[in-house]
C-alpha cells in the first residue's frame, strides 16, 4: 500500500474529478436534498456509507464470481442487484439495531440504492484496478479508499450547494427562474470553478 | 453450452440475494405498535415539534415507548389528550400553559434606522447586513416580521409600531418563534406571570438610551423595589426569574422607562 497513492487519489475524487461537478453524476439527489444544510449532511453521509460499502462488495464479487466465469461484460447489471440488494439488507440492519441512525441516514439510503453515482464508482473501480483480466495488487484497499473519496466529493458538492441555496431563498430572483431553474444555473456555476481544478480541454 | 454459465450465475446470484434478503425482513423485522396509529389520529398533526420529538408520529412513537409525557404536546386539545392517557392506561395531569413574549417595545417610531436598507424584507437577511441590522438599537426588533408567518397557529401579528404581538389566546408555546428570530426576543412564560421585561438590549445604559426611548437602561430600582429578590440587573439588563416573581408589578410601578410591563389580555 502507498501513501502517496492514496493521497493521490483523495484529491483526484475529491476536487479534480468531483463526481458531481466534474462528472456529472449523480444529479437528482444534489438538486432534491441541497435544500438545507442538515438534510444535505445526513446525505452526504449516507452515500460516503454506501459508495464505500459497495465498492468492497462489488470488488469481491468482480474478482471472486465475475473474473473466474469470464463474464466482465454482465458487470453492471450484476452491480445494480449486488448494490440494491446489499443496501435493502443494511437498511434492515440499521433499523433493527439503531433507530436513532435509521433516523438521521436511513431515510436516505433507499434514495441511494442504485444511484448512478454510486454505480459510477464502482465501474471505475473496476476499471481502474482491473487492467486486462486480474486485479492490481493492493487494489482492494485502493478502490475502497478510491469510493470513500469519491463520496467525500459528493457530500462537499452537496454541503456547498445546499448553503447557497440557503442564502438564494432570501434572493429576489426572477419568477422565470424561481427552484429549480436557477439551482442549475447555480451548479453550472459550480462545476466551471471545480473545472478549474483540471484545467480545461477541449 | 457457453450462454449457459451467465445465465446460471446470473440466476444464483439473484436467488441467493434473494432467498438473503426474505431471510433477513424475517429476522430484522420491526414490530410496531398498533397503538402508535391510534395515538397518532388523536394527535393535532400539526407536526410543530414543540414536544421535542421529530413530528407526531415521532410523538405518538415516545409515547409508547415512555420516553415523553402526554403533557408535552402543548397543541392537543384536553379531550384528546384524556382519551391518549386512555390508551396508555396512565393518569393525565394539568399542563401549565405558557406563552411567547416579545422582549422589545422600539417600534419603527421609536428607534431610528441606521441606514436605508433596500435588500430582501425578512428580518433573517437584514441581520446578516453591517453586523446586526438596520435599527440603531442592535438587539432589537427588525420589525420585518418573520416570525408572524412562521407561527403554524396564526398568533403573532405585526402592530402599527412593526412589532410583532402574540395573541394570547391562539398561542400554544410551540417554540417556532423564539427559534426563528434572529434577534432571540421571544421567550415562552407561563401564563399567569404577568410581568415581563420588554427589552433585550445589553448596552450600557447611557447607549441604550440614545438609541430608544423605551430601553432598559439598567438603573437598578427595580432590583430595589422587589421584595421576593426576583429581578435583577444582569449584563446591563433586567432579568426576571420567574421562580420566585408573584406578578406584584411593584417593579412595573417604579421603572423610569416603563420598560417592564404587564402583559395585556391576561388568559385564564
Amino acid at each position: 500500500m502507498d501513501i502517496s497513492r492514496i493521497f493521490a487519489i483523495a484529491i483526484s475524487m475529491v476536487f479534480i474529478n468531483n463526481f458531481i461537478l466534474s462528472k456529472f453524476l449523480g444529479l437528482c439527489p444534489f438538486l432534491g436534498v441541497s435544500k438545507e444544510s442538515k438534510s444535505a449532511l445526513s446525505m452526504g453521509f449516507a452515500v460516503i456509507f454506501v459508495m464505500t460499502s459497495s465498492a468492497l462488495i462489488t470488488w469481491l464479487i468482480y474478482d471472486f464470481v465475475l473474473l473466474p466465469f469470464n463474464m466482465g461484460y454482465l458487470r453492471t447489471i450484476v452491480f445494480i442487484l449486488v448494490i440494491a440488494s446489499f443496501v435493502q439488507f443494511i437498511e434492515m440492519v440499521i433499523r433493527k439495531s439503531s433507530p436513532p441512525l435509521y433516523k438521521a441516514l436511513g431515510i436516505y439510503l433507499p434514495l441511494i440504492t442504485t444511484n448512478c453515482a454510486v454505480l459510477g464508482v464502482t465501474i471505475l473501480n473496476v476499471d481502474n484496478f482491473f487492467p486486462g483480466s486480474s486485479a492490481l495488487p493492493g487494489s482492494f484497499v485502493y478502490s475502497i479508499f478510491q469510493a470513500f473519496f469519491a463520496g467525500v466529493g459528493f457530500m462537499l458538492a452537496l454541503i456547498l450547494m445546499s448553503g447557497i441555496r440557503e442564502r438564494l431563498e432570501l434572493a429576489d430572483v426572477p419568477e422565470s427562474l424561481q427552484g429549480i431553474p436557477i439551482a442549475f444555473v447555480v451548479a453550472s456555476l459550480m462545476s466551471l470553478a471545480f473545472m478549474g481544478f483540471s484545467g480545461f480541454k477541449f | 453450452m457457453n450462454i449457459l454459465i451467465p445465465v446460471l450465475t446470473l440466476t444464483g446470484l439473484g436467488l441467493a440475494f434473494g432467498v438473503g434478503l426474505a431471510i433477513a425482513a424475517k429476522k430484522f423485522c420491526v414490530v410496531t405498535d398498533p397503538r402508535i396509529e391510534k395515538i397518532f389520529k388523536k394527535l393535532p398533526g400539526a407536526n410543530c415539534g414543540a414536544c421535542g420529538m421529530p413530528g407526531c408520529m415521532g410523538f405518538a412513537e415516545g409515547l409508547i415507548r415512555g420516553k415523553c409525557s402526554v403533557q408535552q404536546c402543548v397543541v392537543a386539545k384536553e379531550e384528546a389528550r384524556r382519551e391518549i392517557a386512555a390508551i396508555l392506561g396512565v393518569e393525565e395531569k394539568e399542563k401549565v400553559k405558557a406563552t411567547a413574549v416579545l422582549h422589545c417595545n422600539g417600534g419603527k417610531a421609536r428607534v431610528k434606522d441606521r441606514f436605508d436598507y433596500r435588500g430582501p424584507q425578512e428580518c433573517i437577511a437584514a441581520n446578516l447586513v453591517m453586523g446586526g441590522g438596520l435599527k440603531e438599537c442592535v438587539y432589537g426588533c427588525i420589525g420585518y416580521g418573520t416570525c408572524s408567518p412562521i407561527c403554524p397557529f396564526g398568533a403573532i401579528t405585526m402592530s402599527q409600531e412593526a412589532l410583532p404581538v402574540v395573541d394570547m389566546e391562539k398561542c400554544k408555546a410551540c417554540n417556532k418563534c423564539v427559534l426563528a428570530c434572529p434577534k432571540k426576543l421571544f421567550t415562552l412564560v407561563p401564563v399567569k406571570q404577568n410581568v415581563f421585561v420588554a427589552c433585550s438590549s445589553h448596552d450600557s445604559g447611557k447607549d441604550t438610551k440614545a438609541a430608544c426611548p423605551v430601553g432598559c437602561i439598567a438603573c437598578g430600582l427595580c432590583e430595589k423595589a422587589c421584595q421576593f429578590d426576583a429581578i435583577h440587573v444582569i449584563d446591563n439588563l433586567a432579568i426576571i426569574d420567574y421562580n420566585k416573581c408573584t406578578s406584584c408589578a411593584e417593579c412595573v410601578k417604579v421603572c423610569p422607562m416603563k420598560t417592564i410591563q404587564v402583559r395585556k389580555g391576561r388568559a385564564g
